[in-house]
């Protein structure tokens, strides 16, 4: 469905974003398969709506609430961001959602709520991806508050004007855009204010090769692979990669979250 | 058992035009034939598909043996050259695409993904490995080398593993599909070593009698 939403310039790329094509049939989205085909392919059965959202930890007013309800009184807004994989591909996406911390600050974190956890809805018999062990399902990630409260970090709740198709992440999904794709948790059914950095599916698979911060570092490498330049989808067969940026090009925004601390320790 | 005509004019040209087919599929898509397409990272399906064929041709070349005695189908043999020759064809596609396609030449990126991969340099060593084989396939190489063509070309052993090694070693988070591989190859070796096993004393007397 069509969503209204008003382009946001202060935090949106002038680059041109790719296709529509591209940003829903390109997809890493571990619980409808592991291709990248095939959660455009295998998430037809799954239902976005109704959607109800869990709101727990150290924060004053939490419980259940309705997604409608969540997002009540906020405006949607239309953000073009970078994304970056931890695969070292990216792509541009005219995201439309409302700033995370608006969202949370409505449920008044205490002192105690030092990190915000996320989790993905855990549905197997309409996710076949959950239904092998390819992730200790369901995900969940996190975030430091600080990260979660900064003006970057958006709920999703649609792309290119309309609502999240399902591949995308419906019907509400994280993107902090500095950080790896895989910190951009789908289909969140919990949101958890916590004094304790929380687990994080990526980090319980391999701890060696993805932290908990996930940072976009052109300087330190993926045990596997280089970071230092990135595949620009939409490129065609023959756009040679490009430089990675620091923080996704983010760096000015961002920086000062991370002062004094060894990026390559904190991965 | 096919007479060598019809092994030469039917089932080689035949298995040629087969084993050509994941580089045609590939032009297809290239050029939307039949609508197909490359996806939306083309040159990371060129680079897996090539990939995942060379390590099939692999396998399968290593089957050829094994396949002979299990069927009785002797003439097999003469088709292993033409299976190994598209395996190290689908093996350097891979490495070409990475190298022009992916990296686009950047020598600097290629020089240290080689020496600092692991996953690189045992896949680039696989390759390496590939190369004597290839230009010892002729007939002439196979007079010329004797006895020691059949131990040069042992080499596939060593190159199945790395090459399933680095399959493994690429891989996300779910290896299935490499351990699948891995067992084929266990499987083809494992028999090969059964079948070289030392036979008991009276036997072998029996047998050079």
């Amino acid at each position: 469905a069509d969503l209204k939403v008003q382009r946001n310039a202060k935090y949106s790329l002038s680059d041109a974003p790719n296709s529509y094509e591209d940003i829903t049939t390109y997809n890493n989205f571990y619980e409808f398969g592991l291709d990248k085909s095939d959660p455009a392919e295998n998430s037809s059965r799954f239902k976005p709506a109704p959607w109800t959202v869990a709101v727990t930890g150290e924060a004053e007013h939490t419980g259940k609430f309705a997604l409608e309800d969540l997002l009540k009184g906020h405006a949607i807004e239309e953000r073009v961001y970078r994304l970056r994989c931890v695969e070292a591909w990216s792509m541009v996406i005219p995201w439309a959602g409302v700033p995370l911390a608006d969202v949370l600050k409505r449920f008044k974190p205490t002192s105690k709520a030092k990190y915000v956890a996320f989790k993905t809805v855990l549905r197997p018999e309409e996710m076949p991806g959950q239904r092998s062990r390819s992730l200790d399902w369901p995900y969940v990630e996190g975030l430091r508050i600080d990260e979660a409260m900064h003006p970057l970090s958006l709920l999703a709740v649609g792309l290119y004007g309309k609502t999240l198709p399902n591949q995308n992440g419906a019907p509400l999904r994280l993107v902090t855009p500095w950080k790896y794709g895989f910190k951009g948790i789908k289909s969140i059914v919990e949101i958890r204010f916590t004094e304790k950095e929380p687990p994080t599916t990526w980090n319980i698979s391999a701890p060696h090769e993805y932290g908990f911060y996930a940072n976009v570092n052109p300087n330190v490498d993926h045990p596997r692979w280089s970071q230092a330049r990135e595949r620009k989808i939409g490129a065609g067969v023959f756009g040679s990669r490009v430089p990675t940026l620091m923080f996704n090009g983010y760096e000015q925004e961002v920086a000062s979250l991370y002062k004094g601390m060894d990026l390559k320790k904190y991965y | 058992m096919p007479s060598s005509a019809v092994i030469r004019r039917v089932i080689k040209p035949a298995l040629f035009v087969a084993c050509a087919l994941p580089l045609l599929s590939l032009v297809f898509a290239a050029f939307g034939i039949g609508g197909a397409s490359l996806g939306a990272n083309p040159v990371e399906r060129i680079q897996d598909t090539f990939g995942q064929w060379g390590l099939r041709f692999l396998c399968i070349t290593l089957a050829v043996t094994p396949v002979r005695d299990w069927f009785n189908m002797p003439w097999l043999v003469q088709l292993r050259r033409m299976l190994g020759l598209y395996a190290f064809f689908y093996v350097l596609m891979h490495f070409l695409t990475w190298l022009i396609l992916d990296q686009g030449f950047y020598w600097s990126g290629i020089l240290k993904d080689i020496g600092e991969r692991p996953f690189i340099t045992i896949g680039f060593s696989a390759l390496v490995l590939l190369v004597p084989l290839a230009v010892t396939s002729t007939n002439k190489m196979m007079r010329r080398l004797g006895r020691r063509w059949k131990k040069l070309h042992r080499l596939i052993y060593l190159i199945c593993l790395l090459a399933v090694w680095h399959y493994y070693w690429q891989v996300k988070s779910d290896v299935t599909e490499p351990l699948i591989y891995l067992a084929i190859v266990l499987v083809l070796l494992g028999w090969r070593a059964w079948k070289a096993r030392p036979k008991p004393a009276a036997t072998a007397v029996m047998e050079e009698s």
